[in-house]
């Protein structure tokens, strides 16, 4: 590594050149189309830039390389929508779609994911177009205070898309990984019934 | 989380080349565990080597034995064909532990290298061997309702959590690894390391090795079943677990593999009870007598014993299962 590296922590300089001693590319710091501004503000010293698709767009933002994905979208990105429960991959607050799979931001690192297709909460749908699952919740009442219910949404229509909605049972098997602090897994379950029931979300194919 | 450096290498020799350039670097793949031990301050890597996008992630059939990639993700060992085939207990297990969000990211080489979840371990300003080497142990004579009974030692008592390596110390699998020195292989009882005076050293992996595969012997003429008891139905770690798997052939047992977890610092094979069942006509009787000798070598603390005649349960339990004609 080079002194300058070593001296500003890690510099967009310094990352690329740490890789290229492996004789690594890093297909993730090119602008891609319309990216936008950088995101102004200050990240701290291991701030580097990273491209990110999130809901369709492709966002630059300086982020600190060791921020989860999830503080990179809360704290750079002002997509809120996504929440911060445990922080510790114990809750599910955190659930975000990433390339159809659902995983969790907090234990994601934001760097490692530059040019995956990242899907939250306000990528599914928008209050005068509700996505189905969104409309189920408030249809069957499946939330009290509401922070765990955009990882809660995001993780349901996972579960059926991955085929695994087949029996109450299994819904509450593939759905353990949201917990509800209020209780409200009853609604939870009828609500993703519902979805599946009516056609409104299917299993995609693998 | 002390920063790091991001590394990515286009060939496990680069990735190889690059962990022994850096002493203090880690290899990275799904980055669970190791990010929780990251953000506790436990794991402080000045560079990660991503292994992610090197091939390492395929589950093929290779003959006597399913190759599980060090990088395949736990969902796909639940719900690979190959793996429901031939070695349904991996299948079992997997789906046994984590959530689907988990599972979609955890790859087989992180799922045996996970931590332990002793929370002398996790809590800042406690005793932990394996945390700083040489403090001592809080867990001994403390809150030690999860902790092990056999395996143990006065440095410390923590289980491995892993439900997955249950179903491969049953099934005798082999760790394929590469490393500065070149590759070799692990058999899967070598792989994880008692505890000792040196708890901080978990696994027989040498500095800068990495796993490529884990191997597991076709089980397909084998009845397998992987039976966990938790506090939860769901997404909790095992208060105690058994993993069986027997053949049958007119009237008598002539096959019998059986792993414990839940009880052990490492994965709990259980060849007393093994040999005193082969041969036999499976029955109840039997089952009894034989899960009584799981018992041999347990050392319990104040809040453990509970998993002696519990682990004799399961092991009933499991046999019954997996004998039924």
């Amino acid at each position: 590594m080079s002194d300058e590296t070593k001296a500003s922590g890690v510099s967009r300089r310094g990352f690329l050149s740490g890789t290229a001693a492996g004789a690594a590319a890093i297909p993730l710091l090119t602008s891609e189309g319309h990216a936008q501004e950088i995101v102004p503000g200050d990240v701290g010293v291991a701030a580097i830039e990273m491209t990110l698709r999130v809901n369709g767009q492709t966002r630059r933002v300086r982020a600190d390389i060791r921020a989860s994905l999830l503080d990179v979208m809360r704290d750079r990105l002002e997509l809120t929508g996504t929440k911060k429960g445990c922080d510790a991959g114990h809750c599910g607050a955190c659930t975000i779609s990433l390339n159809g799979e659902r995983r969790l931001a907090c234990l994601t690192l934001a760097v490692r994911h530059q040019g995956d297709e990242i899907t939250t909460i306000e990528g599914l749908g928008t209050p005068g177009n509700l996505h189905p699952m969104q409309d189920a919740f408030v249809r069957h009442d499946a939330f009290q205070c509401g922070y765990c219910t955009p990882g809660q949404i995001m993780s349901a229509v996972a579960c059926i898309e991955t085929g695994n909605a087949g029996s109450r049972d299994q819904i509450k098997e593939f759905m353990s990984g949201n917990i509800c602090r209020c209780g409200a897994f009853p609604n939870i379950v009828a609500a993703i019934e519902d979805v599946r029931d009516a056609g409104l979300v299917t299993e995609q194919g693998t | 989380m002390r920063s790091f450096q991001l590394l990515r290498p286009r060939s496990v020799d680069t990735a190889v080349e690059m962990m022994a350039a850096h002493p203090e670097a880690q290899y990275v793949a799904g980055g669970t565990n190791q990010i929780d031990m990251m953000k506790a301050g436990i794991h402080r890597p000045s560079h990660l080597v991503d292994i992610a996008g090197l091939g390492l992630d395929r589950i093929t059939d290779r003959g006597d034995v399913i190759r599980l990639g060090a990088l395949a993700s736990n969902t796909a060992l639940a719900t690979d064909p190959l793996v429901l085939e031939h070695v349904p207990m991996v299948s079992q297990t997997v789906l046994e532990g984590a959530t689907q969000q988990i599972r979609n990211v955890a790859t087989t080489a992180g799922n045996i290298l996970q931590r332990n979840r002793c929370p002398y371990f996790y809590v800042p300003g406690t005793r932990c061997n394996r945390k700083v080497p040489g403090t001592g142990c809080d867990a001994v004579g403390g809150f030690d309702r999860l902790n092990a009974i056999f395996g143990t030692s006065e440095s410390c008592i923590a289980v491995m959590p892993s439900d997955l390596v249950i179903a491969l110390r049953a099934y005798d699998a082999t760790v394929r690894v590469t490393g500065p020195e070149g590759a070799r292989e692990i058999p899967f009882a070598e792989f994880h390391l008692l505890p000792g005076d040196t708890p901080e050293v978990e696994t027989a992996l040498r500095p800068g090795e990495m796993i490529l595969s884990v191997d597991v012997p076709k089980a397909t003429a084998l009845t397998s079943r992987y039976h966990k008891i938790r506090e939860r139905r769901s997404y909790a770690f095992a208060l105690l677990s058994v993993g069986g798997a027997a053949r049958v052939e007119d009237g008598r047992i002539t096959e019998m593999r059986l792993a414990a977890g839940g009880v052990g610092t490492v994965p709990w094979r259980l060849p007393q009870v093994e040999a005193a069942l082969v041969g036999e006509a499976p029955g109840p009787d039997l089952f009894e007598r034989a899960a009584a000798l799981s018992r041999e070598g347990a050392v319990i603390g104040r809040q453990n014993s509970f998993k002696l005649p519990l682990l004799e349960r399961a092991i009933v339990r499991v046999l019954t299962d997996i004998t039924e004609v």
